[in-house]
């Protein structure tokens, strides 16, 4: 008996040695193993030996069920191996030299830079208004303190509509609609008013690559009982410097607006040659940036704001000219083109 | 406006001072000045006066001539060119040694002979643009004598850009300019010379009558017996500086005084205007001005009349039948101030604004008139001794702007300006600029002089402005403002289109383009679509769109070969119509989407769109949408699958596709699709926020049921009904087509948190809907 679990194990070697797959295993499992198998089919002839014989006879097919059994796990595990090797070696090095797919979508730049300036604001306090393109001359100038003949109310500067409205010309059609939301709060809970309004404006001219008909502005506003051209002159360094992430040296000049009093023009030094003088600033040294002013106390009365006792600053930052700087767009046109092959490139900025 | 330094030299002595840090004061404090410079002059020296003492004709050249010159010290010879030479004339010499541009003058031989210097013309020595032939001088000067020490040919030319004198009609003259250089120089304004009319008081008047109140003031008198016809060298220099050509000594005085003082003048033809009348028409009628053209006058232009017959548009041009002709005697000075916005309101009918036009309608001071009739006169008797004064000063002033006098407190200047400005700063600044200023304890009573009181300075925040230019805003001490500080309120509305922007370009890819307001008439007419009707610009063809989406279908046809698969965004408004109670524009800020594919189906692209869309929803209000069937109302919409998009029980939106004619024009076999949302109906809605619900701590169990179905609405409206606490979820998972028709396979998510689920509680549901189904004819897949 002894001589037949030997040659048992010895045929059971020569199998599993030369198994070549996890199926060819398990069919030996099987074979020698399971319920009918060769090593079950031992322990059945057991019963007709003697009680030693049986004993010693129980220890060798033990052993040898539990040698078979490791020798199947062995086989498994190093024919799992070789497969995971087999598995890596036929993998390919994939052609990351080719190039990226880049399917994203685009912001408009000047929603980018839009953004950009809106969170310079909303750090420093201001609250960011919304107001509508089509306004009505009051807005737009009577409430601005553009007397009826200014030229800017000439119709070939305004679109003016059917019914007496017009398209806003400048953002500044939102101020008097800000200052009577928030005269209130102003007066009553001593809360300055501070605001910024980014909108689109349209003055009729003829477009080129440097003029459009349609472009966007964001004015700024901000009213209390003490402000003075010195804090005018403070925001607007301090807000520059982070729209432009640089610390930015301004200088004021008069400038005439009717709705501010002292009126200015505002310059930065130049962002490309630093002042230094280049092409881009006309070796000046300065870039024109945007208009500014104390406003003026017949804008404030007709907001509702009494002047002898409020004073405030605004100012209008072109931000269709922020973002031709910004990006070196040269086409004005190219902003309201809708053409993709321009507008696709200005993913995420930041 | 072109400045000249020696012209503002007349009236401020600024020796010793750096001219050029001073134009750029003027710059930061007055107004801008451009960035060229012109050192005139400097291009030439070495330049003297000499005189031709022979003149012999080359033997070979017909245009040479041999000349013998006088240059002082000794008889040159020099070959010249120019056709005006002759003996005896006194002329620009260029001796050897001398420098014109780059070039250096040195005996040279021309045509065989050689030429020892050069005779120049105007243009060569940069004093006019005359290059007809050599300058002749009439003055009597030494020969020898160097140029530029008798005339001023050296002199600093600076441009003040328009624009920025618009509200300061007191800049429109070198006088004034002069005026803010000597306070910036802290130097006294001189007077200006003037001949005293009043000497001349007894004489009779000019015949001249306002007739009506657009004119303010008319000042004139006669003269004759000019007989100087080339204006003075020195006033033909400053004139050509300053971008004027001289004429003749007439016309250039004109413009000389317009220049100096910015008060526009006019010299008639005595004979032409024996009764100035200033008025009106009633009817429209042509008019010939001096220029020759013929313009059309109309009953608001005002006029400038001998008794009924027009001789000059007011503040804008003359006539050409009063104009002074070769035989014309005795002449009369016009100085007057018209209605600024009558004057500019004839300029742009007219479509003719002129140097004068320019300068009425800035308003000027009507209290110089009569002082530029002096000042003419000085400068005329100056330089033509033989002229005589016929007339007294004739003068109507009917409309004087009201004298402007105000109180200020110093309290009310520190609180304006931030800073600390002293007191004595103050009232010098101002008294120099000519506000008659005084102060008593802490209030400052000032008076606006007439030249700022026209409309430039009227109230107190003007003369903070007055007092911080001259103070410099570079020596500001800049400082924060002391206000509370309050949380920042940010409206939902501008939330909610920030949100709709991120969304679509991170999530979906899309790209944000922006369009024009109004109708794309040329583009909409390529896709077959007719423009809609709406409010229209004013005297325009062209009306306000009513919606974004034919604008997108647009700018997706020009844009077919960007991609095979791209869509386009824009937050942007339209009007829809005119609102009959307040006759205002319903103005609507509009989100409009266009997909565009050519690999997907159009039903893939709009449920892909649609999908798009809940999302945006869901992200921003945590809500569903759900769709109603729309009516097609516009033509270029396709009838079919054009849906409304409902939220919260609001329609916010529509989802369609683009007229099949519309498509096929744009590209003929891609699938398009578009929605437009009202942003401030999607703002409204109130959101959900984010409704936690804890998964179940026991199994879950998904059923996936096949039902024949055109669609998944009854599948739906049947759960709904069911309403069973224990469906978790429901999704479609398959859609199938096979022969008998359309099957669709939907997975339901069976869970409780409080048991593990058995299989008849589960069944119980499913039966029920395969039931609740059955009895609508909606069979489960065999």
């Amino acid at each position: 008996m002894l001589e037949k679990v030997k040659e048992l194990k010895q045929s059971f070697d020569n199998a599993i040695q030369s198994a070549v797959d996890t199926q060819i295993v398990e069919n030996l499992r099987i074979e020698y193993l399971g319920k009918k198998g060769i090593v079950t089919g031992l322990l059945k002839d057991m019963k007709n030996l003697s009680g030693d014989e049986k004993k010693s006879f129980g220890q060798q097919v033990n052993q040898l069920k539990s040698e078979i059994t490791d020798a199947i796990s062995a086989k498994l595990a190093q024919l799992q191996a070789k497969a995971v090797e087999r598995e890596i070696n036929s993998m390919p090095d994939f052609d990351v030299s080719a190039p990226p797919v880049l399917e994203r979508g685009s912001f408009h730049p000047i929603t980018l830079v839009q953004r950009d300036c809106e969170r310079v604001f909303r750090s420093m306090g201001f609250t960011v208004e919304d107001y509508s393109e089509i306004v009505t001359d009051y807005e737009c100038f009577e409430a601005l303190n553009i007397p009826k003949f200014h030229p800017a109310r000439d119709m070939q500067d305004t679109y003016y509509l059917e019914n007496g409205q017009l398209l806003k010309s400048q953002t500044s059609a939102a101020q008097n609609a800000i200052y009577k939301k928030y005269r209130k709060a102003l007066i009553e809970e001593s809360k300055p008013i501070k605001a910024v309004f980014p909108g689109r404006c349209f003055r009729n001219e003829a477009t080129d690559a440097c003029h459009e008909n349609t472009f966007f502005q964001m004015e700024g506003v901000m009213v209390d009982k003490n402000i003075s051209i010195s804090n005018l002159i403070f925001f607007m360094k301090t807000m520059l410097s982070e729209v432009f992430k640089k610390d930015i040296k301004v200088r004021l000049r008069p400038g005439f607006f009717p709705f501010v009093e002292p009126g200015f023009e505002l310059d930065i030094n130049c962002l490309i040659c630093g002042g230094d003088g280049c092409p881009s600033c006309k070796q000046s040294g300065w870039l024109e940036l945007c208009p500014c002013g104390m406003i003026h106390p017949e804008v404030l009365k007709a907001g509702g704001i009494d002047p002898e006792e409020y004073t405030g600053f605004a100012f209008g930052l072109g931000l269709t000219r922020l973002a031709m700087m910004k990006y070196g767009i040269k086409d004005i046109r190219d902003l309201n083109s809708g053409n993709l092959k321009s507008l696709s490139q200005f993913t995420q900025d930041k | 406006m072109f400045l000249s330094m020696n012209w503002i030299c007349d009236f401020v002595d600024l020796s010793g001072l750096d001219k050029l840090e001073l134009i750029h004061r003027f710059s930061l404090s007055t107004a801008e000045v451009e960035n060229d410079i012109f050192m005139r002059g400097e291009q030439i020296s070495g330049i003297i006066v000499a005189e031709i003492v022979s003149v012999e004709p080359h033997p070979e050249s017909k245009k040479l001539h041999l000349l013998k010159v006088d240059n002082g010290h000794e008889i040159v010879d020099v070959v010249c060119g120019a056709p005006n030479v002759k003996i005896g004339m006194k002329t620009a010499f260029a001796p050897v040694g001398a420098k014109i541009g780059d070039i250096t003058i040195a005996p040279r031989k021309l045509a065989g002979f050689v030429s020892n210097g050069m005779c120049c013309s105007e243009e060569e020595i940069g004093i006019s643009d005359d290059n007809s032939g050599i300058m002749e001088i009439t003055d009597d000067i030494a020969n020898g004598t160097d140029i530029k020490s008798v005339y001023e040919i050296d002199d600093i030319i600076f441009e003040v850009d328009n624009k920025s004198l618009t509200n300061r009609p007191d800049l429109w003259g070198h006088y004034g300019i002069a005026r803010e250089f000597a306070v910036l120089a802290g130097r006294p304004l001189k007077n200006i010379d003037t001949l005293d009319t009043s000497v001349y008081s007894n004489l009779p008047k000019v015949d001249m009558k306002i007739e009506d109140p657009l004119c303010y003031r008319y000042t004139c008198i006669k003269v004759e017996n000019i007989t100087r016809n080339i204006s003075p060298v020195n006033m033909r220099i400053r004139l050509y500086y300053c971008g004027m050509r001289a004429i003749n000594f007439l016309a250039d005085i004109t413009n000389y005084i317009m220049l100096e003082m910015g008060q526009p003048m006019h010299a008639f033809d005595s004979r032409k205007v024996e009764q100035i009348r200033i008025k009106r028409f009633d009817k429209p009628f042509e008019f010939q001005t001096l220029d020759k053209e013929i313009r059309h006058i109309d009953e608001n232009t005002l006029m400038i009349c001998n008794g009924d017959t027009p001789v000059a548009i007011a503040g804008i041009m003359g006539g050409l039948d009063s104009e002074i002709v070769e035989d014309t005697t005795s002449l009369t000075l016009e100085s007057a101030t018209f209605d600024p916005v009558c004057i500019r309101k004839s300029t742009v009918r007219l479509s003719h604004r002129t140097d004068a036009s320019m300068r009425y309608e800035k308003s000027l001071d009507p209290e110089m008139t009569d002082t530029a009739i002096g000042r003419f006169l000085y400068l005329l008797c100056e330089n033509c001794k033989d002229v005589k004064i016929i007339s007294a000063l004739t003068d109507e002033y009917i409309y004087r702007y009201p004298e402007i006098a105000f109180d200020f407190d110093k309290k009310f200047v520190d609180r304006y300006t931030g800073i600390k400005i002293d007191n004595e700063t103050i009232l010098n600044t101002l008294n120099s600029l000519g506000f008659d200023t005084s102060l008593e304890n802490t209030t400052f009573s000032v008076k606006v002089p007439s030249w700022r009181a026209t409309k430039d300075v009227t109230i107190k925040a003007d003369i903070i402005e007055e007092i911080t230019r001259i103070y410099g805003y570079d020596n500001f001490d800049v400082h924060t403002a002391e206000s509370p500080l309050y949380p920042v309120q940010i409206s939902v509305e501008k939330n909610v289109e920030e949100q709709i922007k991120d969304i679509l370009v991170k999530s979906y890819a899309l790209h944000e383009v922006h369009s024009y307001i109004w109708n794309y008439y040329d583009e909409l007419k390529t896709l077959g679509i007719e423009p809609e009707d709406n409010v229209k610009l004013i005297n325009s063809t062209i009306a306000i769109r009513r919606n974004i989406a034919p604008t997108q279908l647009c700018q997706v046809k020009s844009n077919v070969s960007f991609a095979p698969d791209f869509g386009i965004f824009e937050v942007g408004r339209v009007v829809d119509g005119i609102n009959p109670e307040t006759n205002l524009c319903n103005e609507k800020k509009i989100l409009c989407i266009t997909l565009f594919s050519k690999t997907k189906s159009n039903e893939q692209l709009y449920l892909q769109l649609r999908d798009m869309i809940a999302v945006l929803v869901d992200d921003i209000k945590h809500k569903n949408i759900s769709f109603e069937k729309a009516e097609q109302a516009h033509m270029w919409q396709h009838p079919k699958n054009l849906n409304s998009i409902i939220c919260d029980g609001r329609k916010i939106g529509e989802i369609g596709l683009p007229y099949p004619t519309v498509m096929t024009k744009i590209d003929k076999k891609s699938a398009i699709v578009y929605a437009e949302i009202d942003v401030a109906e999607l703002a409204e809605i109130k959101s959900d926020g984010i409704v936690y619900d804890e998964p179940s701590k026991y199994p879950e169990i998904e059923v996936d049921l096949t039902f024949r179905s055109d669609f998944f609405a009854p599948i739906d409206n049947a759960l709904r009904k069911i309403n069973s606490p224990i469906i978790k979820k429901t999704g479609v998972v398959d859609t199938y087509v096979d022969s008998i028709g359309k099957s669709i396979t939907i997975r339901i998510l069976f869970a409780d948190k409080s048991k593990t689920l058995t299989r008849e509680e589960v069944s119980a549901v499913t039966d029920m809907l395969i039931d609740m189904l059955k009895q609508q004819n909606i069979v489960m897949k065999e």
